[in-house]
């Protein structure tokens, strides 16, 4: 029995949430390998070789890879999956659109976004949006399941030394064509990753009143969430919704900011650490799971919490 | 062109959902049941395509019960030429619903097939892609924008980075995001007139596709609750607690 857990990169840097990924997988089984598909990507295989847990890396180069499209991994990963009894990834976009590709390819029924491993084949994974969890045991001979990250602390980027080896490439799907993609460049933590994160939703009324977010944001090195309906409204891009369909946040502090607390959107951040609510609302369901609420306008409320703030000696970074 | 949709009877997303107390599941007796919100954008935007004189069919299709009728009759209100029922009892695994898909596809023969991206019951997130993978099309997940072209579509797809376009040759699967469009509501008179809309029915028997879940479903639980919090008189307090009290800042 042996893990082959799928790696997300973009061929220079290998992103962050594989490393919890890597954590899951080698709590399902010790014997975790890595398949990196990729173009010109030999300084992401060197740092995931590094990774404390992964015990050997497939490398597979082709320019056909340069971009991620599902349709291309899918025959790679088929071909590497016959010494596997886990195929892994992460349950975030990446591995949501691509491992229930290839778990119908080997007839098996998927256990997505687990967020426990009880055993090799026995997980713990949210449903009605993380209104119940449920314990479900896979009987498929080849287990395909995502991860969802945050339930994971990540792998330690160091202390491993496993050997690099190099795949071949699957045959290229000509179908589909990757166009573009339109990344949200930002100095700040990422969402998914931030110790702090301050969300706001549609109280903020425009795109344009964000800014007090942003200001708190700045003094609080946090990242910056959102609820569906200021996305829906166009306050703000979509990379920012936290919720059943959109990321889902476990920082030490969440601060909902005109957010009523639509349970889906408690579905991406109820766990965090402290909750803190501000809405003028006080009936708002958001106040039922905040450590802290602030029934106030947040037009008022935000300026004074970043005069407070900037009162503190020190802050936490 | 003609267009496949699938909608899915979910309970309704406002319901606060309870655990059955044997743990065996989730309580569904005399809840409001409506459509998985996504599949309401697949529905939209077949209806948007083929106002636009670019398909000249859409067939809805469900899997489940006969109660699960009510969400192709909703689909045929809001612009659904004919619908399609698979009757099958108990979890029906995407596994199963993706192999029926393509025995419909295999029939039906559509040029596209539109479905939401995710159910909002079991949150698997998985048909589309494995329906695509069982025909070998290509798949336009999470879909917030499409172009119809010649003999392509361009979509573009909401990742976790940002946005993300890609170009899929038809025949293809998409699943839709919620973001796609403003799925409308049935008029009344439209409510009327589906009723006299063709519904095959089904089964997946029929269809030769053996439903029987692979996973088994040990115990459904509540989750952990939150301690109460509490309520903080002013902004002072609420720094001082946080800095104090929780010292996350």
């Amino acid at each position: 029995m042996s893990v082959l857990l799928i790696a997300e990169h973009n061929n220079k840097e290998l992103k962050p949430f594989t490393l919890n990924v890597i954590n899951a997988a080698t709590q399902i089984d010790q014997d975790t390998h890595v398949l990196l598909i990729g173009h010109n990507a030999d300084s992401v295989a060197k740092s995931i070789s590094e990774v404390s847990g992964v015990k050997k890396v497939i490398h597979v180069d082709s320019p056909i890879y340069e971009n991620y499209v599902a349709e291309n991994y899918v025959p790679v990963i088929l071909k590497n999956a016959e010494n596997y009894s886990h195929i892994v990834s992460a349950a975030n976009t990446f591995g949501k659109n691509l491992m229930p590709r290839v778990a119908a390819n080997l007839d098996t029924s998927q256990v997505s976004d687990i967020i426990k491993v009880l055993s090799a084949d026995t997980f713990l994974r949210p449903i009605y949006a993380g209104n119940a969890f449920a314990t479900v045991k896979t009987n498929d001979p080849k287990k395909c399941i995502t991860v969802r990250p945050t339930s994971f602390d990540p792998a330690p980027s160091t202390g491993g030394s496993a050997e690099i080896v190099k795949g071949d490439p699957g045959e290229e799907y000509s179908l589909t064509k990757f166009v573009k993609k339109e990344e949200i460049k930002s100095d700040r933590p990422e969402l998914g990753t931030a110790r702090i994160v301050i969300s706001g939703g549609r109280g903020l009324q425009s795109g344009e009143n964000f800014k007090l977010i942003t200001a708190v944001a700045d003094k609080l090195n946090a990242a910056i969430g959102a609820s569906r309906a200021a996305v829906d409204a166009g306050y703000i891009t979509n990379d920012h919704q936290v919720g059943q369909t959109g990321k889902v946040v476990v920082p030490d502090l969440y601060i909902a900011v005109g957010i009523s607390g639509a349970i889906q959107h408690l579905a991406g951040m109820k766990e965090s650490k402290v909750i803190v609510a501000i809405n003028k609302d006080g009936e708002a369901p958001i106040f039922s799971v905040a450590d802290y609420g602030l029934e106030a306008d947040l037009f008022e409320a935000l300026p004074q919490f970043l005069e407070e703030l900037n009162k503190l000696n020190t802050i936490q970074k | 062109m003609k267009i496949l949709v699938a909608v899915k009877r979910v309970i309704d997303y406002n319901v606060q959902i309870r655990v059955k107390e044997d743990n065996s599941g989730i309580v569904t007796d005399n809840v409001k049941m409506s459509t998985n919100p996504p599949d309401d954008n697949a529905i939209e935007e077949a209806v948007k395509i083929k106002e636009a004189g670019k398909a000249t069919e859409i067939v809805a299709i469900t899997i489940g019960d006969d109660k699960a009728q009510e969400t192709v009759r909703k689909a045929l209100a809001v612009g659904a030429d004919r619908g399609i029922h698979v009757k099958a009892d108990g979890i029906i695994e995407p596994l199963a619903v993706s192999k029926i898909l393509k025995a419909v596809v295999e029939k039906e023969k559509p040029d596209l097939v539109f479905m939401g991206k995710q159910a909002i019951d079991d949150d698997c997130n998985q048909t589309g892609q494995m329906l695509a993978a069982l025909l070998n099309w290509p798949q336009a997940t999470f879909a917030s924008k499409i172009d119809v072209k010649d003999k392509s579509l361009e979509v573009t797809r909401e990742v976790d980075e940002g946005l993300e376009t890609i170009e899929v040759n038809i025949p293809a699967i998409v699943t839709c995001d919620l973001r796609l469009n403003e799925p409308r509501y049935a008029s009344l008179p439209n409510i009327m007139k589906a009723k006299k809309k063709p519904l095959d029915q089904m089964s997946a028997t029929d269809l030769g596709v053996d439903t029987k879940p692979r996973i088994e479903q040990i115990k459904v639980e509540e989750p952990p609750k939150r301690k109460a919090g509490i309520k903080v008189a002013n902004v002072a307090e609420l720094v001082n607690k946080l800095k104090n009290e929780a010292k996350v800042i």
